[in-house]
């Protein structure tokens, strides 16, 4: 019994801190993301300047004295523009993920149990969602809705929602499969209850993993569409903005404010992709446990 | 049973497209605001004008009479007229297709000869190649095309003046040095992505039972590869490569902005900005009919490169 005992309570710690841990680069990019997620909050209340007060007089001057990053094309302060612009480049993902995150494990979740012709249709709808490039919806719901946060948030949704929805499509069917389902089903337990209380809760950890990597996705393509024009508009603070708006100084030897913005939107890309990863290792690569 | 499988995915390419173009039309046709506001520059017309022009555009009829003009006239070529420009739609795409065109079969080259050929080399020879090549490529593709963009005009175009910063130039030489620098800023994180796959898919075959046999039996190694790695790993390839290649299409509006081109993607843009709605559907007819032809070659591939491949269902 001793004998048995003892060599499993050695390694439990071990094991625990793998299963548990995100490792250093999870703990990194965690950090980062945490950093981003406070700025978005705190952001326009710590900026050291109107992040929109322009002075022509003063474009492209270089860091040092007030301005930590210098002046941008309009002579506004890069940093408080960076500080103020993380609000709606971080709140923007946030509600894309949101909502097909909803929208997507609500389709997942009935073409999974449903199966037969339900399945079909859904999958059918999907595939002809997945003929529409993310740039283009976010054109159409431009030219129709006009440009702004709110249209790049909806056609991005839109655009997302396929993609989550099979994901979890896949993960619930394998649960669905699972002998315990069949097992409450028996006991007389309705559809409604058995998603909401057990399949649904077994499968959100992938779906946060999942989750999150969106949010990496979501954050660089908001960014694309706001510097394509037809995103947040200008003179709005936005990571993307900042980028189109300066990139005039590349051309005249003032890459800072620009390169300043797109490490920004790297960084947080970069290292919510790798904290998704680990927690999709945690998860399980496939929605199972 | 191929051509049955070929016809099935035909006939799903027509309804998706069928709806696709359905969507295309409703969306734009509900957005708010008179088309024909823009043509008199918000002066108020008078009525007799306003008839005329109503039915010289078709607006006077029903939804569905409106979408089936559009749509017959699309399949002849037809695109309608924008009606801000006066110009023949098709005529104004026509004029920016190439540009589009060449960009992303320019970017896809270089996937397909950098990103494969990466692979290969890091998949065949462990080592300090592999490991190098491992690093690179998990940076590069973090880089997005228009962060990759503005440091590609800044190192290449401003510091050290070897490539043109704007335009598209003259003749083949001309375009070709125009657009080295976009399509390297579109193709860049592709290739790493492909790169990596190649490499993840060449190493599962080669540690496989049947290339060891082979090895031990004294095959020499380019047949070893050739019929043995190669044509296994093959599928996973032509999938990531035929995904990116496709998502290049709308992507190319980021580096056509960029680099001042003045393609599709850009005029797309554009003309959403500006409400321009007849050019705007055109446009996204167009890279969606692109978007979703690329993927049937893809998918095509795939019965032709293994012949095992349930058809109909997708590889995974």
């Amino acid at each position: 019994m001793s004998a048995v005992a003892a060599p499993v309570a050695g390694t439990r710690p071990v094991r625990g801190r793998r299963r548990t841990g995100l490792g250093a680069t999870g703990w990194v990019s965690a950090a980062v993301v945490g950093l981003a997620t406070l700025v978005a909050v705190v952001g326009p209340l710590v900026a050291p300047h109107d992040p929109n007060q322009a002075d022509l007089v003063q474009a492209w001057i270089g860091p040092g004295g007030d301005h930590l990053v210098g002046l941008d094309v309009q002579g506004r302060d890069v940093l408080s523009r960076i500080l103020a612009g993380a609000r709606s480049s971080m709140l923007g993902p946030l509600l894309i993920v949101v909502i097909c995150m909803l929208v997507g494990s609500l389709l997942g979740l009935v073409s999974a149990w449903r199966g037969g012709m339900v399945d079909a249709g859904v999958s059918a709808g999907l595939d002809i969602l997945f003929a529409f490039p993310g740039v283009l919806l976010a054109a159409l719901t431009a030219a129709v809705f006009g440009a702004g946060l709110w249209a790049a948030v909806l056609a991005m949704a839109v655009a997302y929602t396929p993609f989550v929805a099979r994901l979890l499509r896949g993960a619930m069917l394998k649960e669905r499969n699972q002998p315990y389902i069949t097992a409450l089903e028996v006991q007389g337990l309705g559809a409604t209850a058995i998603c909401l209380r057990h399949v649904l809760p077994n499968v959100f950890p992938f779906m946060v993993a999942q989750g999150s990597i969106l949010f990496g996705y979501a954050v660089l393509d908001l960014a694309v569409i706001s510097y394509l024009g037809i995103g947040v508009q200008p003179p709005d603070p936005d990571w993307g903005v900042m980028i189109s708006e300066n990139q005039s100084g590349i051309l005249l030897g003032y890459p800072l404010p620009a390169l300043c913005a797109g490490a920004c939107i790297v960084a947080v890309v970069v290292a919510m992709n790798l904290l998704g990863e680990r927690l999709l290792e945690r998860a399980g690569k496939d929605g199972g446990r | 049973m191929r051509i049955g499988y070929l016809l099935r995915r035909v006939a799903m390419l027509a309804v998706t497209l069928l709806v696709a173009s359905f969507v295309i039309f409703a969306a734009t046709y509900v957005a708010p605001g008179n088309p024909l506001a823009a043509l008199s520059g918000g002066k108020s017309l008078s009525p007799e004008a306003q008839t005329a022009l109503e039915r010289r555009y078709h607006l006077d009829e029903p939804f569905l009479a409106q979408y089936w003009h559009w749509l017959s006239g699309a399949v002849r070529g037809d695109l309608g007229v924008s009606i801000p420009l006066h110009e023949d739609v098709s005529t104004l795409i026509a004029d920016r297709a190439w540009i589009t065109l060449s960009l992303v079969l320019y970017a896809a080259v270089i996937i397909v000869i950098l990103g494969i050929g990466l692979g290969l080399l890091a998949g065949l020879r462990p080592g300090w190649i592999d490991s190098s090549v491992l690093v690179i490529s998990s940076m590069a593709a973090a880089v997005p095309a228009f962060v990759a963009a503005i440091v590609l005009i800044a190192v290449f175009a401003v510091s050290l003046g070897w490539f043109p910063t704007i335009g598209t130039g003259d003749g083949f030489l001309g375009h070709l040095e125009h657009l080295t620098l976009p399509a390297v800023a579109l193709a860049l994180s592709s290739v790493a992505v492909v790169a990596r796959v190649t490499r993840t898919a060449i190493r599962e075959e080669v540690a496989r039972e049947h290339v060891q046999t082979a090895i031990s039996r004294g095959i020499p190694q380019h047949l070893v590869v050739t019929r043995h790695v190669l044509r296994n790993a093959a599928i996973p390839i032509t999938t990531v490569t035929g995904v990116t290649i496709a998502s290049l299409i709308a992507i190319s509006s980021v580096v056509e902005t960029s680099f001042g081109l003045n393609g599709l993607g850009q005029y797309l843009v554009k003309s959403a900005q500006g409400k321009d709605i007849a050019v705007v559907q055109g446009i996204s007819l167009v890279l969606v009919v692109a978007f979703v032809l690329v993927n049937l070659v893809v998918d095509t591939m795939y019965a032709v490169l293994d012949p095992r491949v349930e058809l109909g269902a997708r590889a995974a």
